[in-house]
């Protein structure tokens, strides 16, 4: 949006529009009050002192029986005015107090900033009040002791935003240049922080008018015969029992106007910042599942022994205009011991799939699927409080970043020792004492003193080996890391995989690995799932990884699988082109556009997830042979089809 | 060697270097308010006293005073002075100023300590339940209502407040004293006109910072952990927003101290602050200078116990290495 466009945009808000208005009004009472109503408002009405509002006086009459109403109008000049005032010397004050550090350089500099911070920890006003004895009592005096009050903290403003300039490249380097420091402060430091300085100098004259009304309240500011709206409060304050609107009346124009600049300081702050406020279409829960097992599907019916089971898992998430699903129609079943492995570019759904599992989808983002089970107990028909209890004992997580998924705040053993605390009962000291067992059996040297450590007392490699700790205060039957290892330095990577492994091995604890990097979970699972744009394109066995891929996807990620000269921090390099966003998916295959066997049906028609007859499932027109049979490389895709989707076929019947 | 010192004994540096910024600041402090006086434009003791004044009257306050002698032995006599808890002579009553600090003193710190705790024990939990009830961007309702709340609750100063509350509870209502210190009922209002600004800022702030750490990928473990509700809130959420609250709270704290000027003028309330806008009227230096003291001190010392409950409270907390 261009700049009048969107000075346009936000004046027409209604925030805009009240703004302007206000601003409007208070302009032109300020300009035409005093010469038209100033007579009026000295006129001394004879015999009525202090009256109530009437027809004549809508806010009554003050002590000497002026009309309240019309003063409040006039006053309004000598109010805006004297705020006015004070930002402008303010501001000028702190513009030179802020550059001092960037003209004197460090030493000089570092004294300002130590005082500026002494400065600004005191309210402006009790500075100002002190400084009132100085200046003495009246409208100057309190213009000068409330502007140098505001001064500190428009300098450290100007301070701050102009140090983040003065050490930019380009300042540096007209330094470099032997620029003297002048010329950099007016030429490069000045306009870059004019922005900042302006939003917040509209938003100090509201501060100011309310600052400065305080004074005057108080008896410091505007002297009789004139006044402003503080003097017009402390003079009707004493008679609020006989005109409260005498008090009132400048009380609310006070917060008005200052409300005024505020909200202009806001508009400022939009307009410049270009900040626009979208408005995201939330998903809503589409009654489309008939029943928990309506819509299962035919393969394996008998799930009696699989840990994790989910079918037509669907994801949703709010969108620009409507609604998208970064993860359609997946289905997972997990046995007992098994390491099952999830790869995918970011983006495909993977890490959302994990989540989803969990359970752990959290608002705007809405999982539905037809069947979710865990250990055989269908989790949607469970009370939450069971549901609960099954999944915080027999399921564990693993994330990504060991740095951030630890609480910093908590020692390491109380994380882990609230699980047994929170799903088994167990009493403080129990709980603790597992947590140190655990940490033990993740090979944590010296648990003891470790568990009374805070997380960032720990490396990156121990952290992540905490986390797995937590997951096994219970007996998990299930856990599900996503991408453990990516955080990591490579010697620690497989120190973690094997760690799982091997608790895989000796608890029969089943695996779901989370990576975007194929090697990993070729390392380490027996079965690998592979998702592109949200839906599941191949599974397969890790053993036949190599030979028997019959997505091309697929076979591009075995492809780009790194020999040890290979930089694994730049995944898949050898497919080019992005998979496409979930929200804009084409109407056929989504990997088309990057795929050498793509064709008109792939571009129309999307492929379904079917048996690939080499134990395992793929969705692809044009399924690859296995290698050996499949020609290497992009070979004419005319030739291969036909007989891959007779294999597929074949595995179907 | 110095680098390993402070590695085995960070607390040690940590609390020498702070309170040694604080005595640096307060010497600034006392210095600025012994200034103050010399920085007046003529004789500040006819300027106090009034043209009208006899000859005699000028002379024995300056001698009173001190004003005869040279500068810095003024300064000495007056940080001698200070060390002793003397401060001086008020000029208005003609009375210690001790002795009126002692009067007024009590009135103030317990109006701000009251209206201090109310804050707390309101703005913290509001901030919390509606950074819960706001987490990843739910309730837009309530955010845009709680947004605009306090948005209208910090655009009216206390003063002004005040006037208000005077208007509706004592004038129209009749319901609690319009002025004075006369027992709990005459809490009440100046409490809520200093409450009601600095707590709609805090608790603005405590929610955003519940929002921010709700987000956090810790909370999503201890989700992940099935930790029931109550203890992901405050034992996994709450700490973290520690250094933040603190941070505030003292800002918080500090305003209310000059907060207590204008409220304590429009309740007529017996404490400092009122006392000192009556001081400064009429100049009565030694009495200003001790309230300058006194709020210097106070503001002072609050950041100091800020800076060190974070350093003690907040494991991450890097105030100690700074
Ligand atoms: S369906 Fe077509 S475009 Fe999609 S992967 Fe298979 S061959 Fe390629």
């Amino acid at each position: 949006m261009s700049w009048s466009r969107r000075t346009r945009h936000h004046l027409s808000s209604p925030l805009g529009i009240v703004t302007a208005g206000l601003l409007l009004l208070l302009l032109v009472t300020a300009i035409l009050a005093p010469p038209l109503l100033g007579d009026r408002a000295d006129e001394i009405v004879v015999g009525s002192l202090q009256s109530g509002s009437s027809a004549e006086h809508p806010f009554g009459t003050d002590a000497l029986g002026r009309d309240v109403f019309t003063r409040t109008l006039v006053a309004t000049r000598m109010s805006l005015v004297l705020a006015l005032l004070v930002v402008a010397i303010g501001v000028v004050a702190g513009l030179i107090i802020g550059a001092v550090p960037i003209v004197l350089g460090k030493r000089a500099g570092r004294v300002v900033v130590a005082g500026l911070n002494l400065m600004v920890a005191f309210p402006g006003l009790l500075l100002a009040l002190f400084l009132a004895m100085i200046f003495g009592v009246g409208a100057r005096g309190a213009v000068l002791s409330m502007s140098i009050a505001f001064a500190p903290s428009f300098a450290r403003l100007t301070h701050t935003t102009a140090s983040g300039i003065a050490n930019a490249d380009y300042v540096s380097a007209a330094r470099l240049l032997g620029v003297s420091r002048w010329r950099i402060l007016t030429r490069h430091v000045i306009p870059n922080i004019s922005e900042p300085l302006i939003v917040n100098m509209t938003s100090q004259v509201g501060a100011a008018l309310l600052s400065i009304s305080a004074l005057s309240y108080l008896g410091f500011g505007v002297q009789p015969p004139s006044y402003d709206w503080g003097r017009m409060l402390s003079d009707g304050l004493p008679a609020i029992y006989t005109n409260p609107a005498a008090a009132l009346a400048p009380c609310i124009t006070i917060v008005v106007a200052g409300l005024t600049f505020v909200l202009a300081g806001e508009l400022l702050t939009q307009i410049l910042g270009g900040h626009h406020h979208g408005h995201l279409r939330m998903p809503s829960r589409l009654s489309r599942r008939q029943g928990p097992e309506a819509a299962a599907p035919t393969r394996s019916a008998d799930d009696g022994d699989e840990v994790l089971r989910l079918d037509g898992l669907t994801v949703t998430m709010p969108g620009e205009t409507t609604p998208f699903s970064p993860v359609t129609d997946v289905s997972l079943r997990i046995r007992p011991g098994e390491i099952v492995g999830l790869v995918g570019e970011s983006g495909s759904g993977k890490s959302l799939t994990a989540m989803a599992a969990a359970r752990l989808i959290s608002y705007p983002g809405l999982a539905e699927a037809d069947v979710h089970r865990i250990k055989g107990q269908e989790l949607r028909l469970m009370r939450s409080r069971d549901r609960e209890r099954l999944l915080g004992t027999s399921l564990a997580m693993v994330f990504q970043d060991p740095m951030s998924s630890l609480n910093p705040t908590l020692k390491v053993g109380r994380q882990l020792a609230e699980v047994a605390e929170t799903h088994e009962g167990l009493g403080r000291r129990d709980a603790w004492q597992r947590a140190v067992d655990r940490l033990s059996a993740v090979l944590i040297s010296s648990p003891e003193v470790r568990a009374k450590q805070y997380p960032m007392e720990f490396s990156g490699g121990m952290r992540q080996r905490a986390s797995i700790a937590m997951g096994l205060m219970a007996q998990p039957a299930l856990i599900i890391a996503d991408e453990p290892t990516t955080a990591l330095d490579v010697t620690v990577q497989r120190e973690v995989l094997n760690l799982l492994q091997r608790i895989s091995e000796q608890t029969a604890a089943a695996v779901l690995l989370i990576s975007h990097d194929i090697a990993v979970v070729a390392e380490t699972a027996s079965r690998v799932l592979v998702m592109y744009a949200g839906r599941v394109v191949e599974e397969l066995p890790v053993s036949g990884l190599v030979t028997d891929a019959a997505h091309p996807y697929t076979r591009a990620l075995v492809a780009s699988i790194p020999d040890m000269s290979t930089d694994r921090s730049q995944p898949l390099a050898s497919i080019p082109g992005r998979p496409p966003h979930t929200a804009q998916l084409p109407a056929g295959c989504a990997f088309a556009p990057r795929c050498g066997y793509a064709d008109d049906q792939c571009l129309e028609h999307r492929p379904e997830l079917v048996d690939s007859g080499r134990g395992g499932a793929v969705a692809c027109w044009h399924p690859l042979l296995p290698a050996g049979r499949a020609p290497q490389g992009m070979a004419g895709p005319a030739s291969v089809p036909a007989s891959a989707r007779r294999v597929a076929a074949e595995g179907e019947v | 060697m110095r680098s390993s010192f402070r590695a085995r004994h960070p607390w040690l540096v940590f609390l020498t270097r702070r309170l040694g910024r604080f005595v640096v600041s307060m010497a600034v402090v006392v210095t600025a308010a012994f200034a103050m006086v010399h920085a007046l434009p003529g004789d500040p003791v006819r300027a106090a006293l009034g043209l009208r004044a006899s000859p005699e009257t000028i002379r024995a306050t300056r001698e009173q005073l001190g004003l005869d002698d040279p500068l810095w032995l003024q300064y000495v006599d007056y940080v001698r002075g200070l060390l002793h808890l003397d401060l001086g002579i008020s000029l208005d009553s003609q009375t210690p100023v001790r002795e009126v600090m002692a009067q007024l003193v009590p009135a103030t710190v317990k109006l701000g300590l009251a209206a201090f705790v109310v804050c707390i024990v309101i703005a913290i939990p509001v901030g919390l339940l509606i950074g819960i009830a706001t987490r990843d961007g739910r309730g837009r309702t309530v955010h845009l209502g709680f947004g605009g709340l306090t948005g209208l609750a910090l655009s009216v100063p206390d003063y002004l407040l005040s006037v208000g509350l005077v208007f509706v509870f004592s004038v129209s209502l009749g319901a609690l004293p319009v002025a004075g210190m006369t027992g709990a009922a005459s809490f009440v209002l100046p409490v809520i006109a200093l409450v009601v600004g600095p707590g709609a800022y805090l608790a603005r702030i405590v929610r955003a910072e519940t929002q921010g750490v709700l987000s956090e990928d810790y909370i999503r473990t201890a989700r992940a952990k099935r930790l029931p509700a109550r203890v992901v809130y405050l034992r996994h959420a709450l700490p973290n927003t520690l250094t933040p609250t603190l941070t505030v709270c003292g800002m918080i704290l500090a305003s209310m101290l000059a907060g207590t000027v204008l409220v304590e003028s429009v309740f007529a309330w017996p404490g400092i602050g009122a006392e000192l806008v009556d001081s400064v009227l009429v100049k009565d230096y030694p009495m200003v200078q001790a309230v300058a003291l006194f709020f210097g001190a106070g503001i002072l010392l609050i950041n100091l116990v800020v800076d060190v409950a974070i350093a003690a409270f907040d494991p991450r907390s890097t105030i100690k290495e700074s």
